[in-house]
Formats: C-alpha cells, structure tokens, sequence
C-alpha cells in the first residue's frame, strides 16, 4: 500500500513535471539573435536531463514496488558488480562528451566577435542602462571612470578626437537588424548584468572593466534588457527597451541623438 | 582522553550546558541549527508571500526585501546546513560509528559550539541594528557589499554579518580538526578506513574539505570587513556612486568573487558529502542489503571532493573573468558528474532485490534520490557553459540549488534525525506525524521548485522583488507565483509537525529498543540507550567486519552488526558453506572467514 503509493507518486510527479513544460506556457521567448546554437545547446541539454530525470525516476518507482518489504523475503545480498559500474560509467561519460562537445564549439563562437561588428558602449548604475554609439568615425573615444560627473556622465575622455563625435543615448537601445553588434558593457558604481532574454545573451557590468558580447538582431521589434545581477534595493525595475529596425530607421533615430560635443562641453 | 573527562561528573550545567560530551554537543548545535533555521524559513514565506501577493504586506518593501533574501540565503547554507551535519551530525555519528569514547578533543568540541552560538547571537543582532541586516545577497558581492548606502543595511549590518561569518568560521574550524583527527586516530581496533560506514566517510571528507575552503571565506571576509570599515579598496575600483565620485580606486570586485566560489563550491560538497553518505546508510539499512558498490562510493565521494575544488568559476562564466577560463571550468564541472552519477546508479542498485522496508526515514531516503536526481541532472545546463549564458541568475539557478542543496539535503538531514532518534533519546518519533512531514515536503518541494526551471527557461532574473517590468512573461505568472507561495507555505506548516513531532516523542514517546532498525552499525551496539557518556561502558566494541553485512547468506539474521565475530556467527550457521563460513564481500580478513583483524 505504502510503497504502491509511493511509486504512484513519483509517477505523478514526473508526468506533472513532463505536462507542465509541455504546456509551453513557461518557455524561450521567441528567439530574436543568431544564437540558435545556444538554444540548440541548452536544448540538447534538457533534453537529455530530462530523459535522466523520467528513466532514474520511473526506476526507482519501480524499485520501491517491486521490492516492497515482505516478511518472508530476504533481500540478494550483492555487494558490487565492477563490470556494471564501468558500463554505467561509459554511458555517462558519453553523454558528457555529447553534451560538452556542441557545447563548447558554441562558446568559442559566442567569445569572438567578427571584425566588422557594430561596437556600441553600454553603461550599468544604479538603476538604468545608458548607451554610447561611435560617431561618423566609426571609433568610440576613450572614457576613464575618474572624469565621470553631472555633465560628462560616461566619463568620456575630451582629449581624445575620436570621443567629441560619440553619440548617447539614455533611455533605448536601438539597432541595426541583420548587422553584427559587439556591446563593451561598463558600470559606475555595482555589478549589473546586461540580459536581453530574447537574444540569449547576458554578461555582467562590473566597475572597473569592460566586459562584452555579441550577436546579430535577426529580428525587427521591440524587446526588452533587464538587470540580472542584484544591484540594490531598483534590480527589479532596472531595464531598458531595445528596438530593432531597418538601418535607414536606425541611421535617422541615432541622427537626432545628442553627441558628447554637443552635451560635455568642458 | 583522560579517565577523569569522563566521569560523571559535576551537576546539571556540566552535563547538559557546558558539556564536553560529544553527543550533548551534537544535540547542541542540531537544535541551534534547527531554531535558527525555522527563522530563516519563516524569512522565506515573508518573500514568498511578496511574489505571490505583491504589494499586499506592508512590510516587505524592496529594502527589506533583500534584507530577508540575504539573510534566509546565509542562514540556510551555512548556519543551518553546514552546522547541522558537522557539527550536528558529525559530533553524534564519528565517535559513535568508529568506537571511540568521544572527539579526540573534548574540550575543543565544547568550544567550537560556543563559538558557533556567538556567530548565531552576532548573525541575529543584524536585525537590532539601525539600518538592519545587510541586503547585498548572500554572496555578497562587493562594491554592492562594500560601499555605504549601495545596499540596504550598508552600515552595521554588513559588518555583523561578516563578523558572523568569520567567528563562523574559528567554530567551524575547530570542528573540522577535530573531526579529522578523531577519524585518523580514534578508531577503534578492527576498525579500517575501508569498514567505516559512508556517514563517518562523508562527514571526514566534508571536514577535510572545509578545513580547506573556509580559509578563503575568511581572508575574503576579513578583506571585505576592512573595505567597509577602514577604506581599503581591495575589490573596490574607482566607483562613482549615487552621482558620486568616492575616494576608492585600484580594487577590483572580481578577486573577491574567486575567493568567495573557491570557498563557496566547495561549500556546495561541504553539505552534500555528509548528506550523501547519510542518505546511503539509511537505503543500505532500510533496504536490508549491502551498499552497492562501497569501493566506488568512497572512491566517488574523494573524487568529488578533489574535483570539487577546481570548479569554482562556473559560477563566474557571465561575471567578466576572462572568457578562455570557461573552457577549462565547463569540462571541469560536467566531469564531476560522472562520480555523483555512480553513486544515484549505486543507491538504485542498493534498492534492487533489497527488501525495502518503507518507514520514515527510508521514506527520506526516496526522496533523497528523486531530488537529488532533479537537482543534480539541472546543474549540468548550468555548467555546460553556453547554456549557462542565457540562464544564469535567472529563476533556473534558484530551482537548481533549493533542490540540491537545500531540499536533497534536508530529505537526508530529516531522515538522519528520524534514523537515529531513538538512539539519541531513547525513544521513538510518532510515526503518522512523520510521514505526513514527509509526504507534504516532498511533493510540496517538487510544486515549488519545478515550476521556477520554466521560468528560468523563460529568462525571468532572480532576486527581484516583483515581477511587474518584465514584459515578457505570460499572464498565468501571478497564478503560478500564488501557487508556489501556497506550496511554500504548507511544506512551511509541515516543518512546525516535525518540530512537534521531536518535542512531544523526545519527552513521550514509546520507549525504543536499543537497535530498533537491525542497524549493523557500531552505535547501534552500545550498552544502554542512548548510549552511557563513555558510549562503551567497561570495554570498547572491536570490529570484525565492514559495515554492510546485512542479508548475508547463510546467516540467522538479516544483519550482523560490525562487532560480532565470525566465529560466534558459525554456531548460529542455517547452512554452513563448505570450509567457507558466513561470507562478508571481498575484503581482507572477511574473505578468510575468521577473527582476523
């Protein structure tokens, strides 16, 4: 009775598990960046965690009925089987190597950026994302996080020519579709993290460094970055819209933006 | 240990107080951890309560939201489970399961739990202080950790609690070498390393292991304590806060991380060892069979523990590190799988052809294996670096780490108290009382912390106070978050039986045999129970056998405890094998059938 129960219930919990990821209510928001090789890694992965999940599960359902306590039964005794235990090694070494391999060949994708990216400067503080796009010159000037103050708010080193024509934006990430961008990501003041869930992409925004990733917008509309690393009592409300446009679109929205000439005049 | 140590002496307060009694000290600090973290989950409805009805308690605003976030976080990993299964645990089981009359250092014993009260009363002041506990996250990341009025509780608060950790830390210390040392040397006579049962193994490496990773916590804490309070910027580069320039510059936050997860992943392993080795004695013994595969748990557990050391950055794949290091700490991470996977295969193997008997504690042990499946089998995303991108610090890690670390833990922690209950007082728990206990955790568990995987999945960022920017989550979300608040709230209620359980069976409960289980244990064997303050009375118990003889062929019983010898077995032979005896497994001695020690 007990252990039919008990069997019964770890059977129910792996269907309700199974129904409810079947449901597809909870599930990747629909992808919007080149980074199918990330789904296509994190779904090997769940796939195949999930397959353990349901066999050691049924298994021991299984186990818990059918050696139920008997009061004349005796149980075999069997201290090890070294053969058995190398084969259940094998196997998951294998599905190891399965899962690292498609793994790995997707991270070193992910750490190099192409040449010819889009390089745009993303800045963390306590509890908003600001942005800054190279101007005509296709180079973002130089910043120093000691020359940051009221008026020069990324800290933009003036000294250098290739800053004045930085454009900045405080409220929207716009870009580019189709076009490969590389985000050099920067904090004032705490660690954030930059995630834009529907590109799959997150990396942290820590004081002192600049940290990046990369992607192509493959998909024009409006999503969202949030905060992903505890920042303060605003983590919860830190996000910021990302738009994806034509590039005539996005050539006219970053014309009307200030630069650092027109707002950092010493 | 000197003679005088251990006689009866003195009145109340050296007997049950100041005692030096290991096992006055392991009921010490089992109930300690155990108040304090009934604190620590009522912290946790608090949050749960906000998410699933935001807005509708005044008094979670987000300030102390993330007040109570850090502190259920840092009460649960270190005050509750660090101390309660080696400071709990390990102080009743090392002496009692190798034979020894107490710690190899008695005294040390009675000062590590006295030191371990004062990190409690300090960790608890921090809710006394003006501006409260800290609200930096239990990993407490610097600048957040380190700067005034970056996160709640900035002032006092921060400093108590790494105060805390590192008075923590000198408890958890002397505890550790004394557990070590009581291993190595106290074992008594016929008793191996290769004899002992997996709970003395697991709870030996886990000490060995924190006697190793502590010292990063604290040289991180200490250097932390003095960014906060001198103004030193060993994590702390040039910051300019709340439109501020700060007089900081050269530190860099990244150096406290290492530190923080080269002590912090072990920490993970610190828990789950002695869990490990709990769970595996309570299957053996409740299923009425031999470990299976007790070479390869030993070895398993070893080599989680070295591996374990070297995995430490998979928590910094997104942080900023250098991004080549990710290569080396995702194969590093999947391969520790491969030893956690033989020992799930080697409890399944311990449970087929057993006899399994399902009471409470093997009940526990069940759902040890079930959840520890879960949260094992969920780490591998988080580990496989790529996939780690999209659901790192969202509600995935939450689910992963509440399965493994907390509920796996505490299925092995429940059932170890369950277990050896009625050697610890002499009488038995109430039996309904306890599967119930057991029945509403484990399912509630499941309904709290699968649905989080999904939601992970989705990309929805832990530690967030409500959910209300996001604009991509479906609109079923605030039904789901009411019924996980409902699921957490009753595995809560659940948790209060259990406390009722233990209050009412300790002081009325049905009187217990001595070896209620036909455990084959050593502490099962003692002369009275619980067991006299020397454990052994006139003489202590030598061992002729490992510790997992039960279902022995040819033997009367279905075990036979470590202490009896071969040949008082053989008269009671049903069917004595031809010039062999009772066979125990491949061991030298055993093989040979007879008192060889």
């Amino acid at each position: 009775m007990q252990a039919a129960l008990t069997s019964v219930v770890l059977v129910v919990i792996v269907l309700g598990a199974l129904i409810l990821a079947a449901s597809g209510i909870w599930w990747f928001t629909p992808l919007a960046s080149n980074w199918n090789e990330i789904d296509g890694a994190l779904l090997l992965t769940l796939a195949v965690i999930g397959l353990a999940f349901v066999v050691l599960n049924i298994v021991l359902a299984y186990l818990v009925l059918r050696y139920r306590y008997r009061e004349q039964s005796r149980a075999h005794f069997l201290p090890d089987n070294p053969k058995l235990e190398k084969i259940l090694i094998g196997i998951t070494a294998l599905g190891i190597v399965i899962l690292l391999a498609p793994g790995l060949l997707a991270y070193s994708r992910f750490i190099s950026p192409p040449r010819d990216a889009l390089t745009i400067e993303v800045l963390g503080e306590q509890w908003r994302w600001s942005y800054r796009y190279p101007g005509p010159d296709g180079k973002l000037g130089r910043a120093n996080p000691k020359l940051i103050s009221p008026k020069n708010p990324f800290g933009v080193d003036l000294t250098d020519p290739a800053a004045l024509d930085d454009i900045l934006s405080y409220t929207e990430l716009h870009l580019p579709v189709g076009r490969p961008v590389v985000l050099h990501i920067r904090s004032k003041d705490v660690i954030h993290s930059f995630f834009i869930p529907s590109f799959r992409a997150k990396m942290d925004a820590v004081p002192g460094m600049v940290t990046h990733y990369w992607f192509i917008p493959t998909v024009m509309g409006r999503f969202q970055a949030v905060c992903a690393e505890l920042c303060g009592i605003g983590h919860h409300r830190m996000q910021s819209p990302v738009l994806v446009e034509r590039v005539e679109d996005f050539q006219q929205w970053l014309a009307k933006q200030p630069t650092v000439a027109a707002t950092v005049k010493p | 240990m000197s003679e005088k140590t251990h006689r009866e002496h003195g009145g109340f307060w050296s007997r049950y107080i100041f005692s030096q009694d290991h096992k006055v000290i392991a009921v010490q600090y089992t109930i300690t951890a155990l108040l304090i973290g009934l604190f620590g989950l009522v912290l946790s409805w608090l949050l749960r309560l906000q998410l699933g009805f935001p807005g509708s308690f005044q008094f979670v605003n987000p300030g102390s939201y993330y007040q109570m976030l850090t502190q259920h976080g840092m009460i649960m990993i270190v005050y509750l489970l660090t101390a309660i299964l080696l400071g709990g645990f390990g102080n009743y089981l090392i002496p009692l399961m190798i034979g020894a009359r107490d710690m190899a250092f008695p005294f040390l014993n009675m000062l590590s739990y006295w030191v371990y009260l004062l990190s409690v009363i300090v960790l608890m002041a921090a809710f006394l202080v003006p501006g409260g506990p800290t609200g930096a996250g239990w990993t407490l990341y610097p600048p957040l950790s380190a700067l005034p009025n970056a996160a709640p509780g900035s002032g006092w608060g921060i400093k108590l609690m790494l105060v805390s950790l590192v008075i923590f830390i000198a408890a958890a210390t002397m505890g550790g070498l004394n557990y070590v040392t009581t291993v190595l040397q106290c074992r008594t006579k016929g008793m191996t390393l290769m004899r002992m049962p997996l709970s003395v193994w697991g709870i030996f490496i886990a000490s060995v292991m924190a006697l190793f990773a502590f010292p990063a916590l604290f040289v991180g804490g200490v250097m932390l304590l003095f960014d906060n309070l001198l103004g030193t910027s060993f994590f702390i580069p040039a910051v300019t806060l709340l439109g501020q320039q700060l007089p900081r510059e050269g530190g860099n936050p990244l150096l406290f991380q290492h530190l923080f997860w080269y002590f912090g992943h072990p920490e993970v392993y610190i828990v789950i060892l002695p869990a490990m080795g709990i769970a595996s004695d309570l299957i053996s013994t409740h299923s009425r069979k031999p470990i299976f595969g007790y070479n390869a748990m030993v070895i398993a557990m070893a080599a989680i523990a070295f591996i374990g050391f070297i995995v430490w950055a998979h928590h910094m794949f997104v942080s900023g590190m250098n991004p080549y290091f990710g290569f080396f700490f995702a194969v590093s991470t999947l391969i520790i799988a491969i030893p956690s996977a033989v020992k799930v295969y080697n409890w399944l193997l311990t449970l087929w052809r057993g006899n399994i008997r399902l009471n409470v504690p093997m009940l526990f042990g069940i759902g040890w294996i079930s959840t520890f499946i879960i949260g094992g089998l969920t780490g591998l995303p988080l580990g496989n670096v790529i996939a780690d991108v999209p659901l790192h610090d969202t509600y995935f890690v939450v689910g992963h780490f509440h399965l493994v670390m907390g509920v796996a833990a505490l299925m092995a922690i429940f059932g170890g108290i369950y277990h050896w209950f009625p050697k610890v007082t002499g009488r038995m728990f109430h039996e309904t009382l306890g599967k119930l206990h057991f029945w509403v955790t484990f399912v509630g568990a499941y309904a709290i912390f699968f649905p989080m995987f999904l939601m992970g999945i989705l990309g929805v960022p832990r530690r967030y106070f409500d959910f209300n920017v996001l604009q991509y989550l479906p609109p079923q979300t605030s039904a789901l978050n009411i019924a996980i608040t409902v699921a957490a709230l009753t595995v809560g209620a659940a948790q209060l039986i259990f406390l009722g359980n233990l209050i009412w069976s300790a002081l009325k409960g049905k009187r217990a045999e001595a070896n209620p289980w036909g455990a084959t244990t050593l502490e099962w064997q003692t002369p009275t129970t619980p067991p006299p303050h020397d454990n052994w009375g006139a003489e202590i118990p030598t061992v002729y056998r490992w510790a997992y003889d039960y279902s022995v062929p040819g033997a009367e019983r279905d075990f036979i405890p470590q202490n009896v010898p071969q040949a008082s077995l053989d008269v009671h032979l049903r069917q004595p094998a031809a010039g062999e005896g009772v066979r125990s497994r491949r061991e030298p001695g055993a093989n040979l059938g007879g008192d060889k020690i």
